[in-house]
C-alpha cells in the first residue's frame, strides 16, 4: 500500500543525498551543479506526489515551471563555469575565493 | 498698587537689574550697570521701608500670601508665596537697606575693576536671593533663597577668579555650606514626613501633635522627632551662619571684594540662619535638647572665634572673626529661647558691622589694597570720616552704653543669665568674658589702624605694586560715593537701639513671629527690670559687662598705644598659646587630615578607576573594543569559498526541519 | 496491487543507487551519465503517478537537453581532477552524519503522529482510461496560468542571451560586417574627387 509518505520519503533521501554530495564535492563546480540538480529532482517529486495525491494540477504546473528554471538556470551555470575556466584554468572552488570579506 | 504686587514687586526689581545688568553688560556699559542695579534695589529698600510702615503704624497685619504654585505631587503642594509679618518687614528693610548702601559703595570701591558690570549684577541677585529666603512661607522656598545666596556667594568670593587663593576660598564657602546643606534639607526632608506639608501655617499648627513621637535614627536610641527636625535645621544654621565648626569658610571669604564682605558675610547671608531659627521658633520651643545644642555651639563660637581675632594682622579678617563672634551671641540667644533679641542683635549688628567693613575697604582703597594692620597706622589725620565713623561702629560693637549694640548686646547677656536651661552656666561664661575679648580687639584695631604713627613711607616711584610697607601716593579721605555710605550707616549704628529696644523685646512686637513657651520667656524676665532705655543705659555702669569692656579697652590702650612692646614680649613668652589662636585652633588642619585627604583621595580613586577605567575603558571604549573584536570574528565568515556557504545553508536547514520535528 | 510496490521499490533503489554514484565516482562524465539513469528512474516512478506528460517531459528535456549540456562542458573542460578528490576521505564521516541527522529528521516529520498516512491522504483511485494527462495540463497551463508560462519563455529567452554573452569572444583576425557602421558611411569616407587636365586626344 503506497501512500504520500512513501514518494516523500523517496523525495527526502534524495535530498539528504544531494546535501551530502554537497558536503563531500565541495571543491568540483560540475558535481555541485549535478547535485543541485539533485535537489531539483527530489523537490519536482515531491510536488507530483502531492498534485497526484490531493487531486490538485496545481502541482504539476510548477514542476512545469520548475523544469523550465531549471534548465535556464544550468545552462547559464554551465556558461558561467565555461567562462571561469577559461580565465582561471580550474574549477577547484577553493582557488575561487576572490569575493572574502 | 496692591500689597500683592508691592510684594511680589520688591523681590523682582532687584532680579531685572540684576538680569540687565549681567546679560546686556556691554550694551549699557558701567554707569548703566550701576544706575540700573541701584535703582532697582533703591525701590525695592523703599518698597520695604514702605511695607514696614505699613505694618508699624498701618495696622497691617500678618499677609500669607500665595504667588504661584509650582506643582501639587502626591497631595503635596509646592508653592511660592510670601509670609510678610513683623519678623519679615524688619529683615526685608535691614537687608534691602544695607544693600543700598553697599551698591552705592561700590561705585567707588570697585571704580576701576574690569568686572564692574558683572559685581553689580551678582549683588543685585544676591539681594533677590535673600529677599526670597525671608520672605518665604513655605520651607521650598526657603530652601530655594537659601541656596541661591550661597550660589552668589560662591561667585562673589571667587570674584577676582584670576587669584588662585579667591578661588579656593569660594569653593571653601560653597562645599563647607554643602555640609550645612545636607543637614539643612535632611530637616525638611523630615518636616516633609512628619507633618506632609512644606507650607510654614501648616507645620507650624501641627508641631504640637508631633511632640512625644520618636524614633530610631542609631538603633537601640531612641530621639524625638521634633529634635530630630531641628537639629537637623540648626545644622543648616551652622553652615549658613558660621557657627563652629561649620565656621572655617568665613575668614577665607574675605578674599572677595570688601563690599560683599559687608553685604553678604556680616549683614545678610550669614544672619540667614539666626532669621531661620527664630522663624521656626514654633519648632524649636518644643525641643529642650535642640535649643541646648544650639546654645552651646553658639557660646562656643562666640568665645573661641573672639580669641583669634586678637592676633590676626589682616584687618578683614579680625572683622571677620568678629562676626564669628557675635554670630556666636545671637545664636547663644536663640538658645535661651530669646528669639526676639536675637533678632535685635541681628539688625543693630548688621548696622554698626557693615558700616565697619566699609570703613575697612575705604581705609584699603586708600592705601592702594593693603590690608595688613601692621602697615598702617596715624590713618586718622588723613581719613577723619572714615576714622570717625570706625569709631562710632566701634563703640557700637563692644556695648557702650546708648550705643546699638550696647541695648541687643547686654540684653542678650541678661537673658542668658536669667535661663535656667542645661548649659546655660557655661554659655554665660562664654557671652560675658567674650565682651573683654570684644573690646580688646577692636580697640587693637583702632589704635593699629588709625592711631600711633604711620608705619609705611610714601615712595612716588615705587610703581603700580610697591611692596608692603611702601606706598605710591599719601593716603587721603575717600570719595563720597564711599564716605556718604559710611555716615548713613553710622546713623543707625547710634539711634537704632535706643529706639527700637522697647517696642521689639519687650512690647511684643514680633510676637505674631516668633513663639515663646511662657516656661522658657527669659527675654520677658530680663523685661521685668527694664524702665527704659535711658535707665538700662545709666544703669549700664552697676553691670559686669560694662566694667569687662572697659577692661578690655585699658588693656588695649595700654599696649597699643603706650607700650607695644608688650605685645612682642606676650607672644614670646606664650608661644604655643599664640601659635594655637594664629592657627584658628587648628582646625582647618584638622579637617584637612580627617576628611578632606581621604575625599579627595577618594576622589582621585573614583577618577582613575571608576571613570576613566571602567566608564571609559570598559563600557565606553569596551564596547566598541568588543563590536571590533565580534566583527573581526564573524568576517571570518565570508571566505569567499562557495562551499563554507553552502555548509552554512545546510546547518540552517537542518535546524529549520528540526523545528518542525517539534511541532 | 503488489506490482505497483515493486515496480516502485525498484526503481526507487535504482534511483537512489544512481544519486549516490553521482556523487561519489571519480570521473565527472560517469557521474554525469548516472545522474541520467538517476532522471529516467524518476520518470519512471511519474508514470507510476500517472503524470505522463511530465515523465517523458523530463526526459524530452531535462535528460535530453540539460545532461547533454552537462556532458558537453565536462568533456570539453580539461580538468585536473587529482586536487579536487584531495579531500574527499577527510570530510566524509561528518558528510555521512550530517545526511544522516538529515534523513532521520526528515523520516521523524514524515512518519510520525500521521501526518502523511492514509487517513490524512487517501489514496486516490486511478484515472480513467480517456484521461489525458497532457490535455488536462495543457487546459490548466493555457488558461490559469498562461502569464507564468509568457514569463517562463522570457527566462528562457533570457537564458540564451546571457549564455551567449557570457561566452563570447572575438578572435582576433575574424572579419564580420557590422551593419549599422555600413549605413552610417558617408560620401567623403568613400569618394575623392580628383582634379585632372584632360589629356590631348591621340589620332588613331
Amino acid at each position: 500500500m503506497l501512500t504520500l509518505a512513501h514518494f516523500l520519503t523517496l523525495g527526502a533521501l534524495l535530498f539528504c543525498l544531494s546535501v551530502t554530495g554537497i558536503f563531500l564535492n565541495r571543491k568540483n563546480v560540475i558535481i555541485l551543479l549535478m547535485c543541485i540538480e539533485l535537489m531539483l529532482l527530489s523537490v519536482n517529486m515531491n510536488f507530483v506526489a502531492f498534485s497526484r495525491f490531493l487531486g490538485n494540477l496545481d502541482g504539476q504546473i510548477f514542476v512545469f515551471f520548475i523544469l523550465t528554471v531549471a534548465a535556464a538556470e544550468a545552462a547559464i551555470g554551465l556558461a558561467i563555469l565555461v567562462v571561469l575556466f577559461r580565465n582561471r584554468r580550474t574549477i577547484n572552488v577553493a582557488e575561487l575565493d576572490d569575493l572574502k570579506g | 498698587m496692591s500689597l500683592k504686587t508691592i510684594l511680589i514687586l520688591i523681590p523682582l526689581l532687584p532680579l531685572f537689574a540684576a538680569a540687565i545688568a549681567g546679560l546686556f553688560r556691554n550694551v549699557i556699559g558701567r554707569a548703566g550697570s550701576h544706575w540700573v542695579t541701584i535703582l532697582g534695589v533703591g525701590a525695592a529698600f523703599f518698597l520695604s521701608a514702605w511695607v514696614l510702615y505699613l505694618q508699624i503704624y498701618g495696622g497691617l497685619g500678618t499677609q500669607n500670601i500665595s504667588v504661584y504654585t509650582w506643582m501639587v505631587s502626591d497631595g503635596i503642594r509646592f508653592e511660592v508665596g510670601f509670609l510678610i509679618d513683623h519678623l519679615t518687614a524688619v529683615m526685608m528693610t535691614v537687608v534691602t537697606f544695607i544693600s543700598f548702601m553697599v551698591h552705592i559703595y561700590t561705585i567707588g570701591y570697585m571704580a576701576d575693576d574690569p568686572g564692574y558690570q558683572r559685581f553689580f549684577s551678582y549683588i543685585a541677585l544676591f539681594t533677590f536671593s535673600m529677599l526670597m529666603l525671608v520672605m518665604a512661607n513655605n520651607f521650598l522656598q526657603l530652601f530655594f533663597g537659601w541656596e541661591a545666596v550661597g550660589l552668589v556667594s560662591y561667585l562673589l568670593i571667587g570674584f577676582w577668579f584670576k587669584r588662585e587663593s579667591a578661588i579656593y576660598a569660594g569653593l571653601k564657602a560653597f562645599l563647607v555650606n554643602r555640609v550645612g546643606d545636607f543637614g539643612f534639607l535632611l530637616g525638611i526632608a523630615a518636616v516633609l514626613y512628619c507633618f506632609g506639608s512644606l507650607d510654614y501655617a501648616s507645620v507650624f499648627a501641627a508641631a504640637p501633635n508631633v511632640v512625644g513621637e520618636t524614633v530610631s535614627v542609631i538603633p537601640g536610641t531612641e530621639w524625638q522627632w521634633i529634635t530630630l527636625i531641628c537639629v537637623c535645621l540648626f545644622i543648616g544654621a551652622m553652615g549658613k551662619s558660621a557657627q563652629a565648626p561649620l565656621h572655617v569658610w568665613l575668614p577665607d571669604s574675605m578674599e572677595g571684594p570688601t563690599p560683599i564682605s559687608a553685604l553678604i558675610h556680616a549683614a545678610t547671608m550669614v544672619t540667614a540662619g539666626i532669621f531661620m531659627v527664630a522663624r521656626m521658633s514654633p519648632l524649636f520651643e518644643l525641643s529642650d535638647a535642640a535649643l541646648s545644642f544650639v546654645m552651646l555651639i553658639g557660646a562656643v563660637t562666640a568665645f573661641t572665634m573672639g580669641l583669634v581675632g586678637i592676633v590676626q594682622n589682616d584687618i578683614k579678617r579680625v572683622i571677620a572673626y568678629s562676626t564669628l563672634s557675635q554670630l556666636g551671641y545671637m545664636t547663644v540667644a536663640l538658645g535661651v529661647s530669646a528669639y526676639s533679641a536675637a533678632i535685635f542683635h541681628l539688625a543693630t549688628h548688621a548696622f554698626f558691622k557693615a558700616l565697619l567693613f566699609l570703613g575697612a575697604g575705604s581705609v584699603i582703597i586708600a592705601l592702594h589694597h593693603q590690608q595688613d594692620m601692621r602697615y598702617m597706622g596715624g590713618l586718622r589725620k588723613q581719613m577723619p570720616v572714615t576714622w570717625l565713623t570706625a569709631w562710632i561702629g566701634t563703640l557700637a560693637l563692644i556695648g557702650f552704653p546708648f550705643f546699638a549694640g550696647f541695648y541687643s548686646k547686654d540684653a542678650i547677656i541678661e537673658a542668658v543669665h536669667a535661663s535656667t536651661r542645661w548649659g546655660s552656666g557655661i554659655a554665660y561664661w562664654a557671652v560675658l568674658l567674650g565682651v573683654i575679648v570684644t573690646s580688646f580687639y577692636s580697640f587693637r584695631l583702632l589704635y593699629l589702624t588709625f592711631h600711633g604713627e604711620p608705619r609705611y613711607t610714601v615712595d612716588v616711584g615705587a610703581g603700580h605694586h610697591p611692596p608692603d610697607g611702601v606706598l605710591q601716593h599719601v593716603p587721603k579721605e575717600s570719595p563720597l560715593v564711599v564716605t556718604v555710605p559710611l555716615v548713613l550707616l553710622a546713623i543707625p549704628s547710634i539711634v537704632i537701639g535706643y529706639l527700637t529696644i522697647e517696642p521689639m523685646l519687650f512690647g511684643g512686637w514680633l510676637s505674631d513671629a516668633l513663639t515663646v513657651l511662657p516656661q522658657n520667656d527669659t527675654v520677658a524676665a530680663v523685661g521685668h527690670h527694664f524702665h527704659g532705655p535711658v535707665a538700662m543705659a545709666t544703669h549700664a555702669v552697676q553691670t559686669a559687662p560694662f566694667w569687662l569692656m572697659l577692661g578690655g579697652f585699658v588693656l588695649a590702650t595700654f599696649i597699643y598705644q603706650f607700650r607695644p612692646a608688650v605685645a612682642e614680649r606676650l607672644q614670646q613668652r606664650l608661644p604655643r598659646l599664640h601659635a594655637l589662636l594664629e592657627n584658628k585652633f587648628y582646625v582647618d588642619e584638622l579637617y584637612q587630615k580627617l576628611f578632606i585627604s581621604r575625599t579627595v583621595r577618594i576622589g582621585n580613586g573614583l577618577w582613575h578607576r571608576a571613570d576613566a577605567g571602567l566608564i571609559d575603558g570598559w563600557l565606553v571604549n569596551g564596547s566598541a573594543r568588543l563590536v571590533g573584536n565580534l566583527s573581526a570574528r564573524i568576517r571570518n565568515w565570508q571566505s569567499g569559498y562557495l562551499f563554507h556557504y553552502a555548509f552554512a545553508m545546510i546547518i540552517g536547514l537542518i535546524g529549520i526541519i528540526a523545528i518542525w520535528v517539534t511541532l | 496491487m503488489p506490482i505497483y510496490e515493486i515496480v516502485f521499490y525498484v526503481f526507487s533503489l535504482i534511483m537512489l543507487g544512481a544519486a549516490v554514484a553521482v556523487i561519489t565516482v571519480r570521473n565527472p562524465v560517469y557521474a554525469a551519465l548516472c545522474l541520467v539513469l538517476a532522471f529516467f528512474s524518476a520518470a519512471a516512478i511519474w508514470l507510476l503517478l500517472e503524470v505522463e506528460f511530465l515523465a517523458i517531459i523530463l526526459i524530452l528535456v531535462y535528460v535530453g537537453a540539460v545532461m547533454v549540456l552537462f556532458l558537453f562542458v565536462v568533456m570539453m573542460l580539461d580538468i585536473n581532477l587529482e586536487p579536487l578528490r584531495a579531500g574527499f576521505a577527510k570530510y566524509l564521516p561528518a558528510g555521512i552524519f550530517v545526511a544522516l541527522l538529515m534523513a532521520v529528521e526528515f523520516l521523524l516529520v514524515l512518519w510520525t503522529k500521521g501526518r502523511f498516512d492514509a487517513n490524512a491522504f487517501p489514496v486516490p483511485p486511478p484515472h480513467p482510461a480517456d484521461y489525458s494527462n497532457t490535455a488536462a495540463l495543457g487546459e490548466r497551463l493555457f488558461s490559469n496560468h498562461v502569464l507564468a508560462f509568457e514569463v517562463a519563455g522570457i527566462i528562457l529567452l533570457v537564458a540564451i542571451l546571457a549564455a551567449v554573452a557570457l561566452t563570447l569572444r572575438k578572435r582576433p583576425g575574424s572579419h564580420r560586417q557590422n551593419p549599422s557602421l555600413q549605413v552610417r558611411v558617408r560620401k567623403d569616407e568613400r569618394v575623392r574627387l580628383v582634379k585632372m587636365k584632360p589629356e590631348s586626344r591621340q589620332d588613331g
